[in-house]
């Protein structure tokens, strides 16, 4: 693994995402709903309807800086790289609206759906990352990419 | 009672994606990035994730109702159409272009205050607007 893909860390991928499904189990079990990062999102800020009451929705929003901070404290200083501002623009644009279109994102559809064998999700979920591929692919090419 | 457990869930799930690399752009997009120096890490953070909501959804099965009170409330629609596939296909270019889905930008507000608060206003624009155009 090293050899071949120096940069992968996947023990702590392994472990990172362990935590993120024990949480989706936790908002699954505990109060019957999908951790779905979009829509928890969207009922929180108002965007969205739902049977989920918005206090609900913003406490687990709000949970997410306060985690990663508290893991950031633990681990120590970690490297995060942003692209520049018109990507993160455009880029948040179509996540926004993306995820609203297709009914989730990578939480919702990628570890929820896809764990239930929701076919919806697996079907989403193999288009976002199908999608992402490509866009990569074309930002390399053209030579956008780490732009 | 329901809002402590969502914000318990809610700082486990951050952490989680502190750990596991996704709240760094260039790590989603070097997952992304097949004809680069691919970095295989997110494969991990999602089979990693899958695999506790698996044995999640196996005990919800034989749950009434959740645990801390309630009722179910889950997505039952079934059926294929086009406004979940093109959505996906919009959402997998912004996550490409930005290297962020909504869970990391949002986490990424308490490390990278500035940058982060762009994509997600940005997001939270794209948002509204699909409420305005598309939204019921």
């Amino acid at each position: 693994m090293e050899a071949l893909f120096p940069q992968a860390e996947p023990l702590q991928g392994l472990i990172g995402g362990l935590l993120i499904g024990v949480a989706a189990a936790i908002m699954l079990l505990g109060l019957g709903r999908i951790a779905g990062v979009s829509g928890m999102t969207a009922r929180a800020t108002g965007i969205g309807g739902g049977a989920t009451s918005r206090l609900v929705a913003a406490a687990f929003v709000i949970g997410l800086p306060l985690g990663a901070w508290i893991a950031a404290q633990c681990i120590g200083p970690m490297h995060i790289d942003f692209p520049s501002w018109p990507a993160l623009i455009s880029g948040g644009l179509l996540v926004g609206f993306g995820t609203r279109m297709g009914s989730g994102c990578t939480s919702g559809h990628g570890v929820c759906g896809i764990s239930r064998l929701s076919r919806r999700s697996i079907v989403a979920t193999m288009l976002f990352m199908a999608s992402g591929f490509a866009t990569v692919a074309i930002m390399r090419a053209i030579g956008l990419l780490g732009v | 009672m329901q809002p402590l457990i969502s914000l318990i869930a809610g700082l486990i799930f951050g952490a989680g994606l502190a750990v596991g690399g996704m709240i760094n752009p260039a790590r989603v997009q070097a997952f992304l990035d097949l004809f680069g120096h691919w970095d295989p890490t997110l494969a991990f953070v999602m089979g990693g994730a899958i695999l506790p909501m698996t044995m999640a959804w196996v005990i919800k099965a034989r749950l009434d109702r959740p645990l801390a009170g309630g009722v179910f409330d889950l997505p039952d629609t079934r059926k294929l159409d086009r406004h979940l596939a093109i959505g996906a296909l919009l959402f997998g270019a912004g996550w490409g272009i930005g290297g962020l889905c909504p869970g990391p930008a949002i986490a990424d507000l308490a490390l990278v205050p500035g940058p982060a608060l762009l994509f997600v206003a940005a997001m939270l624009a794209g948002m509204g607007v699909h409420r305005l155009t598309l939204g019921r």
